[in-house]
């Protein structure tokens, strides 16, 4: 038991001599951040689980901390629990939104407890498709006239004999089932459940060279890694959709747009006129998609790169 | 007498029962061919029903800005921060928290070894030194913040409400129809109402928490109470001891250590929780985990779920040896150890306080990149070596085994269903099992959501039965030998708090998208805790009962068929209630990789606004197949439980 003792004291002994050379804390911190951070205050940015939203998020939160001083606090939210944060007071932006009619309405007609501040620039694409291999090999599966010609191939376990048509994460909207009695498809819509399950899928089907159609969409990072090709399915003219019951074309391509809550609006806050001027285009929101998903950055170092190399577009969003 | 009256039934009716199960089911086949199709129920997937539409209409009417909630809110909310402060976040005007992880590791040591031994404490110190190493130190202690904070609540509520359960029988009945809802419903179906009530925050983080982890040491507690020999309690009583004295000096210090168990299981369900409470922004390793997802990236999300496991083997073995541990008063050299401790610890707090590099933890060394890289290439291995093999097996166990009981259950008229779940329940449970059929089929068919429901069914009957088998063969195992004990437990842990994502992306590749690998998710998440109940009960069969076995020259198998199994049939009981409950709270991971059915319903009601409703029905709809299949089993145990001990006597 002696010998613990001592070897307590030599190491207390040891740390004190050790330790007492190191750098005492506070001593390298530069004094408070000054005056600056006053005019806009704190900005509450929601942050939505995938990675476009982050790249959107990661420069505006750059620009805003760095041009503007905000305290940025960015949360990492569901979409749903991103806009029941505007009623509350938790959350100040959300910086893409895939159409969600169901919550402008809710919030932005029935509550006003939040206002749409413009497109983001970014379009969205929604629809069917198949791993590069397959486009290959047959080239007029991408017709969707063809599909049932092909339905054979697409058989699984869990299709029940018919061809499968594997749909992602049930935040995006689809009208797959629909779709596919509508145009009389011999497919059978499952429900993969994640957008997880869909990229696994399909690097499995690239690499094995398995056939697979799956619901996806655009702007992806995964496009980086392998470009998967669209199926064409009847043209989509305005209305065609109105039905979700008798839908027999293809989805709308997507606005994506920006909402604020409506105190965030009013506030007068410079970070409200950033979000309001934000607007890029997809090629720009992939180089940051790419740099985060591919390259492996932070959020701030992927921004960081982006806006040193398009300064002129962010001096725009800032009114300079 | 009426115990006489019943073994002359039971002995009568022993053989006719599976003679009548095994009617019924040939007949319900026979029935199927005839009727199939006809009354499914079928619900497509973006369909609801008026009930649906009703329930999502008022999602938001109960409670917002109520002062009840209010005050629980900011209650949390400080408690959370403060533990925050102290552990993980710049606090209090300076860069840093409170104390610097030199001061946590040795605080943390310092109390495993006073409340615990020695080889605990140097585990704490190791597993908090990994963890740093891992580059995860302030993601942990924010996990850990937010993890005490959980337990400690959930405990507060859990022990109390036990050891009622265990006295009370009315308040036991009660509390498991309450504990099966709490765990079985689907956190999705609670988690952003939740925000609305408690707003975003750290609040909702830790209730959410503590509504799924609070229910294992309410039960266990519960278990332990009543476990304790009628003879014991008996004698305490004739020597004159009042209640509370009985209690304390009797019931309390016997259940000592299954409550202690129960403790364990609240911690892995708080660590479980980790990764869910990370949606609404709850701080640490469940939102490393989640962001590395998002790119499925397998490594990074390994280190996060690395951690999360390394934090709960510490935190279990730690409360373990301390359950362990006689309670008697301290030697004085002992005390002066402690003191000389203490005085150590007070000066690593004050260093870490002091010294930037006793307050950060040192990024030179960062073995969490070489983990990262090292899991990624491991898992393309995997993938490369087994891809071809693994979709044989689960299309072979797909065809033969789920879709005939998925085609069986699904195509039959939901009153034939109905009909022969009733009579299964009468014959294996009488009324008591009867009753509950009955008035559970109803309501599932009330909830809109009855054909998701068989397609559930069969995946969880499946699920289940290989959970049992697995859970029993490896408990017993564990039970007996301690050495297997010791190492398979890790194992266990890893199986229950690492986020059941980590694994799911390589299964994802090895099985594609799929019911099966939704069970085999379900399978790993629910063994770990029949394992643990079932050894539990196992290693507390008393040494002389087994040795009084072995002496007569009992065969190994004669003594664990005869002796152990039998003896602790209470525990192994338990057991298969909480791997059908584990397995039935996957249901909705289940249905993010592939399973449909209602875990999809209750995401896709989370992630919809539109089908909020159809989620909260398809969420009741899971509990109330756990109350189902749970009651039966239980009024079935409780009628087989009855003649191994008649048998014996005669």
């Amino acid at each position: 038991m002696k010998k613990l003792r001592y070897a307590g004291v030599l190491t207390a002994v040891a740390l004190a001599l050790t330790g007492c050379g190191g750098e005492k804390i506070g001593s390298q911190q530069p004094a408070a951040d000054g005056g600056n951070g006053k005019e806009c205050g704190t900005f509450n940015l929601a942050v939505n689980p995938w990675v476009g939203y982050e790249a959107n998020a990661a420069v505006v939160a750059y620009v805003a901390t760095k041009d503007l001083g905000c305290e940025v606090v960015k949360k990492n939210l569901k979409e749903e629990i991103s806009w029941q944060g505007f009623g509350t007071g938790e959350v100040d932006a959300v910086l893409e939104n895939w159409g969600h009619e169901d919550l402008k309405k809710k919030y932005i007609e029935e509550q006003k407890v939040a206002v749409a501040a413009g497109s983001t620039g970014v379009k969205g694409v929604i629809g069917w498709y198949v791993p590069p291999w397959m486009a290959q090999q047959y080239p007029d599966i991408t017709d969707w006239r063809n599909l049932n010609k092909y339905a054979a191939l697409f058989k699984t376990s869990e299709s029940g004999g018919k061809g499968q048509l594997l749909d992602g994460d049930p935040s995006y909207v689809t009208n797959d089932e629909a779709l596919v009695k509508n145009l009389k498809l011999n497919y059978e819509v499952v429900q993969s459940g994640s957008e997880t399950a869909l990229i696994q899928a399909f690097r499995i089907a690239e690499k094995d060279k398995k056939p697979l159609l799956a619901y996806f969409y655009e702007p992806q990072w995964f496009f980086n890694e392998l470009k998967l090709v669209k199926v064409n399915l009847p043209k989509y003219t305005a209305g065609c959709d109105a039905d979700p019951a008798k839908v027999a074309c293809d989805y709308p391509p997507y606005d994506l747009d920006k909402v604020v809550s409506k105190k965030f609006a009013d506030s007068g806050s410079p970070a409200y006129d950033l979000v309001k001027n934000f607007q890029w285009t997809n090629e720009d929101q992939n180089a940051v998609a790419r740099s985060i998903a591919v390259d492996k950055l932070t959020p701030d170092v992927a921004a960081e790169k982006w806006v040193k190399e398009n300064r002129a577009k962010v001096d725009g969003w800032l009114g300079k | 007498m009426a115990a006489i009256t019943s073994d002359v039934e039971v002995e009568v009716r022993r053989p006719r029962r599976g003679v009548v199960v095994g009617i019924l089911l040939v007949a319900w086949v026979a029935v199927y061919f005839v009727l199939r199709g006809i009354d499914t129920l079928t619900l497509g997937s973006q369909e609801t029903t008026t009930l649906h539409r009703w329930l999502t209409d008022h999602r938001d009417d109960l409670g917002q800005g109520n002062v009840v909630f209010d005050a629980i809110r900011m209650t949390v909310d400080q408690f959370v921060v403060l533990l925050q402060n102290l552990l993980a976040q710049p606090a209090y005007g300076r860069p840093v928290p409170v104390i610097g992880w030199l001061g946590v590791v040795a605080v943390a040591a310092y109390l495993a070894w006073a409340f615990g031994n020695w080889k605990v404490a140097l585990l704490t110190a190791a597993g908090l030194g990994f963890v740093g190493l891992q580059g995860l130190w302030r993601e942990s202690m924010d996990t850990l913040a937010l993890t005490i904070a959980a337990v400690l609540l959930s405990l507060l509520v859990a022990i109390p409400l036990g050891i009622w359960a265990g006295l009370s029988n009315r308040a036991f009945r009660v509390a498991t129809l309450v504990l099966d809802l709490m765990q079985t419903l689907p956190t999705f179906v609670y988690l952003a109402p939740l925000t609305l009530f408690f707003a975003i925050g750290p609040a909702a983080a830790t209730i959410a928490t503590l509504v799924y982890a609070a229910p294992p040491a309410v039960r266990l507690t519960a278990h332990a109470i009543r476990s304790v020999p009628a003879e014991s309690v008996e004698a305490a009583r004739s020597l004159g001891s009042t209640r509370s004295q009985t209690l304390t000096k009797v019931l309390l210090p016997m259940s000592r250590s299954t409550v202690v168990v129960g403790i364990n299981q609240t911690i892995m369900a708080a660590l479980s929780m980790v990764t869910v409470a990370a949606l609404i922004n709850a701080p640490g390793l469940g939102d490393t985990v989640l962001k590395a997802l998002e790119t499925l990236d397998v490594g990074v999300a390994f280190n996060g779920g690395l951690a999360i496991v390394v934090l709960a083997i510490v935190l279990d073995r730690v409360t373990t040896a301390a359950g362990d541990r006689p309670w008697r008063t301290a030697s004085r050299r002992r005390r002066i150890l402690l003191a000389a401790g203490a005085a150590g610890v007070l000066v690593a707090v004050w260093f870490s306080r002091t010294y930037v590099w006793a307050a950060e933890f040192p990024t030179s060394v960062n073995i969490g990149s070489r983990i990262a890289v090292t899991t990624s290439n491991l898992t393309n291995w995997v993938q490369d070596v087994f891809g071809g093999f693994t979709y044989g097996v689960r299309d072979a166990v797909t065809k033969g085994v789920l879709n005939p009981l998925e085609a069986l259950l699904t195509g039959s008229p939901w009153w034939l269903v109905a009909t022969v779940v009733v009579a299964l329940a009468a014959v294996l449970g009488r009324w008591r099992g009867a009753l509950p059929a009955a008035v559970c089929s109803l309501l599932l068919v009330a909830t809109g959501v009855w054909h998701d429901s068989m397609v559930t069914l069969a995946s969880t009957l499946l699920a289940t039965v290989v959970v049992v088998a697995v859970g029993l063969v490896l408990g017993v195992w564990a039970g007996r030998n301690r050495r297997v004990d010791t190492w398979i437990r890790p194992v266990l842990d890893a199986g229950q708090t690492m986020p059941p994502f980590v694994y799911l992306v390589p299964f994802l590749a090895l099985f594609g998208t799929s019911r099966f690998t939704a069970i085999a998710a379900a399978i790993v998440f629910a063994v770990p805790v029949t394992t643990k109940i079932v050894a539990d009960g196992i290693k507390a069969v008393p040494v002389a009962t087994v040795e009084a076995a072995n002496s007569v020259g009992s065969s190994n198998w004669q003594v664990i068929s005869k002796v152990q199994l039998p003896v602790a049939r209470r525990a192994i009981t338990l057991a298969v209630n909480q791997g059908l409950i584990y397995v039935l709270s996957m249901v909705v991971v289940g249905g993010l990789v592939g399973a449909q059915a209602l875990g999809y319903d209750v995401y896709a009601g989370f992630t919809q606004s539109e089908l909020y409703g159809k989620g909260l029905a398809a969420g009741l709809a899971i509990v109330l197949l756990g109350v189902l299949l749970d009651r039966v089993t239980q009024a079935a145990a409780r009628r087989t439980q009855r003649f191994p001990r008649r048998g014996d006597k005669l």
